[in-house]
């Protein structure tokens, strides 16, 4: 009963329906993706990327010269996954390609394409066959890594320089090979030493800096607010208690720090202190002096229009303890009332001060104070 | 198959309300969102039906969009700022704000029942609001959040009928002292579960009891430290067929009255699975509780700090069907060796650092961790913060536990190597994501070079979740993981030598992913700034704590913080002055 053309028609009909909202069903893709829970099991579809975990592939760096060689530095920081002076231990699968390795070794991660001034881009390396966007994602691999850095940094685009000092574009080269050898090299015990030791010891230049000191550090260890101040905050065992052997009893003993929120009216960010690092109030006057002075300053720029000017006089934050200046210092305690800094004993204060407060001095009589001196304060 | 009209074709499918039937059996957030994509016609049912939402970033898309797209939205699920806030490399107001939210629901009539937010900022307000706005609302439970006072629980507990649940865990909560819990009306007697144990205030504890006394479906009671052990023993009698107990202080004589009331109490609360608490606690008391232990599936004693190792073996040597065990590290190894001959049904371990700024005297070693993967094979989370790692620990760890789902290791000294052979330890973690086919979450720390990177992004395939600090060499470990772990969804970096060159190599991976966290790294703001021209559907904030408000800084500046997520909505309206977004 049915003509082909009718069946036809009703095909196009349909697939124009389907197309007309393809960006509709893009956009609810898309928005899917934002509600699929943490605890999802099953397989999710995502757009295929490019595996830049090579296989059978290697990678290459074209310099400025077309050509592609190994410095001896860079030979240096090569990353071998056997064990030192020679792979003949590992059944690494290569190819023909890689048994060139030593004329054209295997050099840096990452799609490269030389950029001539006028920004075309030249043919890309060879790329994965199940490369493809079905969301639309945008895949570009055209930066061109180049190791005369000072040439290049004139000609090119903007966007394309890397600020850091050429090591950082120095690459390092890791003999990429098949998943057996991984496997190999993941079962052995420590002791073997997969690695050569160049690898081990060489410190990239740009990473010393930030990772030599393990002080006092920022959010670490990464644990919430809630358990920083826990020896603190739990009492103590009874008198009846015996004394227990010292690895334990230190658990009970004087914790190492104590952090506090201080947030000061007229700065929106707030800051920690730590408060065992002060032993009087003095001290920590000064530091909250110290904490807030450029910040206030920089709000007072703000507030003025919005012209920068990058030395601003700053202006020492004082009197924060005797009501004498444009700020004073409270604190809440351990009950959530708040409470005027300075009128117990320092170490009293350490113990029961779960947030401090910088607030200005005329706003004081306006709030509730637990405080003895409330009636004191300068208006 | 017949082409013929329109009408023939509808005629073969079912009637909505047979095909909204179906779906209501489809409860995973996955499967509904792949329903909704198969046609038009499964897209509205599904759309119409649908009443339970996850929304992992809540500024991926605004509150009226998701309310047009699901107008019978009855359960929603919210988490605001990224983890890192939790460690404090967040600002306190960057944004995550609860009250458009509330006023956009409230204004679209929708019958919210069930709120859960995860680090956002609440308000009095916006709690207030909710309270009034929602007839029916059962379920509020907030994790980790902040910028409420009881007034807003007060709100709560006077205005919410039907409260089902109030559950407040580890939230920064300003406290007005505890006239809030007098709120409940009388006619109250709904409650399921009750947690107000990060409150810090003093509660009323004659209004405690009432409450308790007249809700005979209460299941689950966390109290907080300023309810003391007399009140929780007269808790227990009114409550026997409690399921989940936290108690507040714990300290008292224990040849007095009192104690020995406790005592019978508790052997009358045979339904007890889990138990937490003990803020303050006097070890001598723990007798009372062995009876219930040995029914117990999750022990949280990790505020329990008056409690020292022999203490807490003793206790362990009960609980033969533990599942779930949060601990402190004053256990030691040698306590971890009890809970591995002790605990076979574990699955979950959690250590936390009872002193986290003293890294050299955490009492807990690799050893400990061995000693658990070997008695605990159905092992399959952990958390474990301790003084050192060895490779040969993790490789017997990956060894003797496939089952990880989420592995995240804390070594106190960021970037301490093997203290054996001091190596990285890159092969360690390699053997772990080796050896753990369905990982979805990996925390590392340690001396860590690219190659683990290398290993992640070669075998970490399920990996969903990635938190990285002072680890790798080069931008080469960022593109590793960046490329290999398809279903990476949250990559979260701290203090690591990657910079431009990983960030921009392969921008469309960021539309497949939630969010990135990048701070301390070598990222310039340049980058920034071309990755967010480029890619629209993303957007790219900078947190800009310096003295600095000048927007218009050196290209070539490395950015302190940056944080990018994929959006539908542009750029948020309320970030403040020092997030920039570009």
């Amino acid at each position: 009963m049915l003509n082909q053309q009718g069946r036809g028609g009703m095909w196009v009909a349909l697939c124009f329906e389907f197309a007309s909202s393809w960006i509709e069903r893009k956009e609810v893709f898309l928005s899917n993706l934002e509600m699929e829970s943490d605890c999802s099991k099953n397989e999710e579809t995502c757009p295929q990327l490019l595996d830049l975990i090579p296989q059978e592939r290697e990678w290459y760096t074209k310099r400025k010269d077309g050509k592609i060689h190994l410095s001896s530095e860079e030979k240096k920081l090569e990353l071998r996954l056997g064990p030192p002076g020679g792979d003949d231990n590992w059944s690494i699968k290569l190819n023909a390609k890689n048994n060139r390795e030593r004329d054209e070794p295997v050099i840096s991660l990452g799609y490269l394409s030389s950029m001539n001034n006028n920004g075309k881009q030249a043919p890309k390396f060879p790329s994965p066959e199940d490369h493809h966007h079905p969301v639309g994602s945008v895949l570009s691999p055209s930066w061109t890594k180049t190791h005369h850095h000072d040439h290049q940094q004139l000609t090119n685009p903007p966007f394309l320089q890397f600020p850091s000092t050429p090591h950082q574009s120095l690459p390092v080269t890791a003999k990429e090979s098949s998943q057996s050898c991984c496997t190999k090299a993941v079962n052995m015990n420590a002791e073997e030493k997969p690695f050569s030791p160049t690898a081990n010891t060489v410190a990239p230049p740009n990473t010393s800096l930030k990772r030599s000191a393990p002080g006092p550090v920022v959010g670490w260890p990464p644990i919430r607010s809630f358990r920083k101040n826990l020896a603190t905050s739990s009492s103590s065992k009874p008198a009846s208690e015996p004394p227990h052997k010292a690895a334990n009893e230190k658990k009970g003993a004087e914790p190492s720090a104590k952090f506090v929120k201080i947030n000061m009216d007229g700065v929106p960010i707030g800051r920690k202190v730590d408060l065992k690092a002060y032993d009087s109030y003095e001290k920590l006057s000064a530091a909250v002096d110290e904490l807030f002075r450029g910040l206030l300053a920089a709000q007072r720029d703000s507030c003025a229009g919005g012209i920068v000017k990058k030395v601003e006089e700053e202006k020492t934050i004082t009197g924060l303890l005797d009501g004498s200046g444009e700020y004073t210092l409270v604190y809440e305690d351990n009950e959530g009332d708040r409470m005027l800094v300075g009128d117990v004993p320092w170490h009293m204060f350490v113990s029961t001060v779960q947030r401090l407060r910088v607030l200005k001095s005329s706003e004081l009589s306006a709030l509730s104070l637990g405080s003895s001196r409330q009636g004191k304060i300068p208006a | 198959m017949f082409w013929g009209s329109r009408k023939t074709i509808d005629m073969n499918y079912f009637p909505d309300e047979v095909l909204e039937h179906v779906f209501d059996f489809i409860t995973s957030h996955k499967d509904r969102n792949s329903v909704s994509l198969v046609c038009k016609s499964w897209y509205k049912i599904e759309k119409y039906s649908r009443q339970r939402v996850f929304l992992g970033n809540c500024y991926s898309i605004s509150p009226e969009r998701l309310i047009a797209r699901f107008p019978g939205l009855k359960s929603l699920i919210l988490k605001g700022k990224p983890h890192f806030a939790d460690f404090n490399l967040v600002p306190d107001d960057w944004g995550g704000f609860l009250y458009p939210w509330i006023k956009a629901m409230a204004k679209s009539r929708i019958g919210l029942e069930e709120l859960r937010l995860k680090r956002m900022v609440v308000s009095d307000e916006s709690l207030e609001l909710l309270s009034e706005s929602f007839p029916n609302f059962k379920s509020l439970v907030l994790v980790s959040c902040e910028g409420f006072t009881t007034d807003g629980l007060a709100a709560i507990a006077a205005n919410c009928r039907f409260l089902r649940e109030l559950d407040l865990q580890e939230n920064e909560v300003e406290d007005h002292r505890g006239y809030w819990l007098s709120c409940f009306p009388g006619s109250c007697t709904s409650l399921v579960s009750l947690n107000f144990a990060c409150l810090k205030g003093e509660i009323n504890l004659a209004s405690l009891e009432r409450l308790v006394a007249r809700s005979p479906n209460l299941k689950s009671l966390r109290l907080n430290r300023a309810v003391p052990f007399d009140t929780l023993q007269r808790l227990l009698i009114r409550a026997p067929q409690l399921v989940d107990l936290g108690t507040g202080s714990y300290i008292h004589d224990p040849s007095s009255e009192a104690y020995n009331k406790l005592k019978a109490a508790i052997q009358n609360c045979n339904s007890i699975r889990s138990l937490s608490g003990f803020l303050e606690v006097a070890p001598c008391c723990m007798p009372a509780i062995y009876p219930i232990c040995e029914n117990l599936t999750f022990l949280n004693l990790s505020y329990a700090a008056g409690l020292q190792s022999n203490e807490l073996t003793r206790l362990i040597h009960h609980c033969r069907k533990l599942q779930r065990l949060w601990i402190l590290d004053c256990i030691g190894d040698k306590g971890l060796g009890v809970v591995a001959s002790t605990c076979k049904e574990l699955q979950e371990l959690r250590v936390f650092p009872s002193d986290p700024f003293d890294a050299g005297n955490a009492a807990v070693t690799e050893e400990g961790l061995v000693l658990v993967s070997e008695g605990c094979p159905k092992l399959n989370s952990l958390l474990y913060f301790c003084q050192q790692m060895t490779n040969a620990a993790l490789i017997t760890v990956a060894k003797n536990c496939t089952n990880f789902i989420r592995f995240r290791l804390c070594i106190l000294d960021p970037i301490k190597p093997d203290p054996v052979t001091n190596q990285p330890l890159d092969e360690g973690f390699g053997a772990i994501v080796r050896s753990c086919k369905g990982l979805k979450r990996l925390s590392l720390s340690g001396l860590l070079t690219d190659q683990v990177f290398y290993y992640i992004g070669m075998y970490a395939k399920k990996l969903e979740m990635l938190s990285i600090a002072f680890a790798g060499n080069s931008d080469k470990g960022m593109l590793y993981v960046l490329n290999g772990c398809k279903k990476l969804r949250k990559l979260e970096i701290r203090d690591c030598p990657f910079g431009d060159t990983a960030l921009l190599e392969d921008m469309g991976k960021y539309e497949t992913m939630r969010s990135l966290w990048m701070s301390t790294c070598e990222v310039t703001l340049g980058a920034c700034k071309v990755l967010a021209k480029k890619m629209p559907s993303l957007n790219v904030e900078i947190i800009n704590e310096s003295e600095q408000t000048e927007f218009n800084l050196d290209d070539r500046q490395k950015v302190d913080k940056m944080y990018l997520y994929r959006t539908l909505v542009g750029h948020r309206k309320d970030a403040p002055e020092f997030v920039w977004l570009l």
